[in-house]
């Protein structure tokens, strides 16, 4: 450890974000730098590699300016680190995490380091608590729980701002007395996006703490812009006790952007030119989520995902899945029926679902009723491509109320509209519906 | 011990000027003393690989060599633990440390504080060997019985009663001390006297598994599967229930929140064969996604040596692993990290032979101190996008025994364990079914041939269905539906959250049986001229 800084002005190479800085002495991985252009400008970059006393620095902002002559490299011997204050509820920061609001920055009460650290396994609480989002597709079918990811896998053009909308607006936690601070990453989103989410937000009776990155922003940003917000909400929930819902989207564009400085760096590219490490990566994120044992905070997190050509086994859904504990799948066929919010069922999935529901949680007959409509409407729409081929009079007797039900269950129970249902409102209309096509509920 | 500087520093590798390192050794790097393994030497450097995160690690800090390999540490006092990929103890460092793991430090797997009670079964004067048993301790419910590590000789003096591991257990004439408890490099196989072909099963209480696709004690399985196809609650119900001595489970590289729901219930639950609590029979290595990369390629090693540990007291052994695709993963970065030659879609072209190398620590052997010890192996993979034509699962095919298919169109129909039992085969079956007809009941083999029978029946009566639909058919097809329905949803599927989760043999019998009798008896009626729904009904 050196304890001062350090300038440089001996920058060899420049080649997108990355200078390479020559005759540096003891430098550390991860180190932040300060980069001062010849007119005064200055950005931040991050010490990425060292061999010997050649350095590699990736800048954070734009390099457009930069030279190699007279632009100078500060060393600061520092870890990027968060400014963290309960008085950061409110504020709307940009993906550096400077003030997009016009107020100045608050005091800081304490800094952590950005990467955050691994949580214990052995310090996490099972998270068990039930999150009512209104939404009969979650709440009845793929129950979210306090400390959960559950990304939403959507597609270009499906409405998937207005699910995370819905939710903002109507989840509830079930201790009556607590309620969620919303920590919203805005990562790549376009102007248009951007005004839609402000209106929600502002319109929310709860606090919040947005990041913004737009469309035309840094791309490095975006790389930071969620780490900024993990870092807050797991202060908040961890140091503050709040309940902490972080909502970040959208993902694909973090992955891109992901790509974009990977290629930059000249790394081995893997799956469609994600880095190999991307698993990795994603993991660092998604798996802040969570609780810990004897503290009442939370970090449940919703990010959204948007398939690229619709397709779940891109490396995106794909690593996302097999990181987050399951998934809310929305379907262009069903939006296309005018089901909303066009939630498909059958390849969605709520791993600690069992954790939340039954008695005492949510009803003593949560399971089983789930289980019936799982199997009905996924036995009916087996039986719709059979329909396709030998027509509705091949049919057997038994089959047809099946083929019916789907169809209803599509239209009235996914297809909620705009109105918030209770659990208990939930499952009433999931019976109700099975018994007026006669089917058994053991 | 040496020290030298670091050189150079690239994700999780360093390189440094250390002179006289040998490939695999074990290094200290930095002021904070992360832990790091040697894998390239170069007449002017060292590549380091460093277990843990290098942020914040700088140039011209010391390093230190070792001497001597990574290793474990093995003695009384593992079962019931749970350690991350070095073998450091969670609980603890969560005591010290706090819920984060902020700094990284040197724990030992065992409490060197911890009393035990020790009863010799050497006397002075005896001569003593590699893998000899020295004596016995009670660890919780198993004999932990001691073994003599690589100080040999003869037996000079031999302690009894209270003793704690940082105590001397003996000592050989000559002065050299005999210890309670001792080191073993993870990425070297305990030895052996012998090794057997598998022909025991291991009964899981999974009816798709032990009727279908058994296992063998000793052998290996995978069990790959797309995101959602219930891999982990499979292996999880397998380490509940399996009739094994002791499990050892590895997180590798997965969620949190799962090993944290694991560990919950592993305390709740008890196993079924000695009703005592399944964490007491459990030892748990974790290394989730978040943690470093190079400890998750190290993890299975670690948690292995300590499986073949117990093997060589000659208990059964299962060893889970969740999941080698992630393993495999941080093999690749590291890989990457040393610029090595990639191949197939990037992982390094010895990916197979280090897969089939592990595989083979699998097996049932007499242990080199005449006991009869075996080490099973159930291992899940993440093909990406569920396409198992990916390096890991294919590497994998050839060494495994057992081939577990999960597939996701009947996970999505929440049939689970969703295993297909179409593209599923298991190698132990042949040999397993002699055993099973012996020991349930002589008729086992000829209900497995029914089964399959009836299942491969429906699927091509659903292809004719498809076309002339189902009114179409004739009724004794459609009585194969019915039944076929009927063993998919009540013999196969198995609901992991239900007293069900758990099916022993004579179970998996009844049931089999009476769904075969029932078709048998209704085919009957069919011809006799009796419709469907009569020839059906009388059986209500």
């Amino acid at each position: 450890m050196r304890l001062s800084e350090h300038t440089y002005r001996t920058i060899s190479t420049i080649a997108g974000p990355l200078l390479f800085v020559k005759r540096v002495q003891a430098a550390r991985i991860g180190e932040v730098v300060r980069v001062v252009m010849p007119d005064g400008r200055s950005t931040d970059a991050e010490v990425l590699e060292i061999d010997g006393e050649t350095v590699l620095v990736e800048v954070y902002g734009t390099t457009q300016g930069v030279d190699i002559e007279k632009t100078t490299v500060t060393f600061t011997d520092a870890i990027k680190k968060v400014p963290l204050s309960p008085e950061i509820i409110g504020r709307i920061f940009n993906g550096s995490f400077l003030p997009k609001d016009g107020a100045p920055l608050f005091i800081p009460e304490k800094w952590m380091p950005l990467t955050g650290a691994p949580m214990n396994p052995a310090a996490r609480a099972r998270p068990a608590d039930f999150i009512e989002t209104g939404i009969t597709a979650i709440d009845g079918l793929n129950t979210l729980v306090r400390g959960q990811k559950l990304p939403i896998f959507s597609c270009a053009g499906l409405p998937s701002k207005e699910v995370v909308a819905f939710i903002l607006r109507n989840a509830r936690l079930a201790q009556a007395d607590r309620s969620f601070v919303v920590v919203f990453a805005a990562l790549g989103l376009t102007f248009h996006e951007y005004s839609f989410y402000q209106r929600v937000l502002d319109e929310m009776r709860t606090g919040f703490v947005a990041f913004v990155n737009m469309a035309d922003e840094p791309v490095m940003e975006r790389l930071l812009a969620p780490r900024f917000a993990l870092t807050v909400a797991e202060y908040l929930a961890f140091e503050k006790n709040m309940d902490v819902l972080v909502i970040i989207t959208d993902m694909t564009n973090y992955c891109d952007a992901l790509r974009e400085i990977s290629t930059a760096r000249e790394e081995l590219p893997g799956r469609r030119g994600y880095p190999g490490y991307m698993y990795s990566d994603l993991a660092s994120l998604y798996e802040r989520a969570g609780r810990i044992r004897d503290r009442d905070g939370s970090v449940t997190m919703l990010p959204v995902v948007t398939m690229p050509e619709d397709d779940i086994t891109h490396p995106i859904p794909d690593l996302t899945g097999y990181i987050t504990e399951g998934q809310i799948v929305l379907s262009r066929e069903l939006h296309q029926k005018g089901v909303s919010p066009p939630v498909d069922v059958l390849p969605s999935l709520s791993r600690l679902m069992q954790k939340g529901i039954g008695e005492g949680r949510t009803r003593a007959d949560h399971r089983n009723t789930a289980n019936h409509l799982y199997k009905y409407y996924a036995k009916g729409r087996d039986l719709r491509r059979l329909e396709a081929i030998v027509g509705r009079d091949g049919m057997t007797k038994a089959d047809l109320p099946m083929l019916d039900f789907a169809d209803a269950f599509e239209q009235e129970i996914i297809g909620q509209g705009a109105a918030r249902r209770t659990v208990q409102e939930s499952l009433d209309a999931g019976l109700v519906l099975m018994k007026k096509y006669s089917l058994e509920v053991k | 011990m040496q020290t030298g500087k670091i050189l150079g520093i690239s994700g999780p590798t360093v390189s440094v000027d250390l002179k006289g390192l040998k490939l695999y050794e074990r290094v200290f790097v930095g002021h904070g003393l992360l832990t790091g393994e040697v894998v390239r030497l170069e007449r002017s450097h060292a590549v380091i690989q460093v277990y843990e995160e290098t942020r914040g690690l700088g140039v011209g800090e010391p390093v230190k060599g070792l001497g001597m390999p990574l290793t474990v540490r093995l003695g009384p006092g593992l079962i019931g633990g749970m350690y991350d990929g070095l073998q450091r103890p969670l609980e603890r460092m969560r005591k010290e440390m706090g819920p984060f793991i902020r700094v990284w430090k040197e724990m030992y797997g065992l409490d060197y504080m911890k009393r035990w009670d020790f009863i010799p079964s050497v006397k002075p004067g005896d001569e003593l060997q590699y893998g000899m048993i020295i004596g016995e301790i009670q660890e919780g419910a198993f004999k932990h019985y001691l073994m003599c590590g690589s100080e040999q000789g003869t037996v000079a003096r031999i302690a009894s009663g209270d003793i704690s591991l940082d105590e001397p257990f003996g000592e050989f004439t000559g002065g050299l001390e005999i210890p309670g408890c001792h080191e073993w490099p993870v990425r070297m196989p305990r030895p052996y006297r012998k090794k057997f072909a598998p022909v025991t099963p291991l009964v899981t209480g999974q009816r798709i598994i032990d009727f279908l696709f058994p296992l063998a004690r000793g052998g290996a399985a995978i069990i790959p599967g797309g995101f959602g196809t219930g891999k982990t609650i499979f292996e999880q119900s397998v380490a509940k229930f399996a009739d094994v001595d002791i499990v050892v489970y590895v997180g590798c590289g997965e969620r949190g929140n799962e090993m944290a729901d694991l560990i919950a219930e592993f305390d709740e639950l008890e196993d079924p064969w000695t009703k005592r609590r399944l964490r007491d029979r459990t030892i748990l290595v974790v290394n989730t996604s978040n943690m470093p990369v190079a400890a998750r390629e190290a993890s299975i090693y670690t948690a292995v040596t300590m499986a073949e540990y117990y093997r060589d007291m000659g208990y059964n052994v299962l060893f889970l692993a969740d999941s080698l695709s992630r393993w495999a993963e941080a093999l690749r970065e590291i890989s990457t990290s040393l610029e090595e030659m990639p191949g197939e879609e990037g992982y390094p072209t010895y990916l197979a032979s280090r897969l089939s190398s592990f595989i083979e620590r699998a097996g049932v052997v007499e242990t080199m101190n005449g006991r009869i010890g075996s080490l099973s192996m159930i291992l899940s993979v993440s093909p990406p996008g569920g396409d198992f034509t990916e390096p890991v699962t294919q590497a994998c095919l050839r060494t495994t025994g057992a081939f577990f298919m999960l597939d996701t169109s009947l996970a999505h129909r929440r049939h689970f364990p969703a295993i297909n039992w179409f593209q599923s085969y298991s190698l132990y079956a042949g040999d397993l079914s002699e055993h099973y007809c012996r020991e349930v009941a002589p008729e086992w083999e000829e209900l497995r041939r029914r089964c399959n029978q009836i299942l491969q029946q429906e699927e091509s009566v659903r292809e004719v269905a498809e076309i002339v639909g189902i009114e179409g058919l004739q009724d004794a097809d459609r009585l194969v539906m019915r039944v076929a329905e009927r063993i998919r949803t009540e013999f196969l599927g198995q609901n992991a959250y239900s007293d069900d989760a758990f099916s022993p043999p004579d179970k998996t019998l009844v049931l089999i049986r009476s769904i075969v009798e029932y078709h048998d008896r209704a085919a009957e009626r069919l011809k006799q001229g009796a419709t469907l729904d009569e020839a059906m009904k009388g059986e209500q």
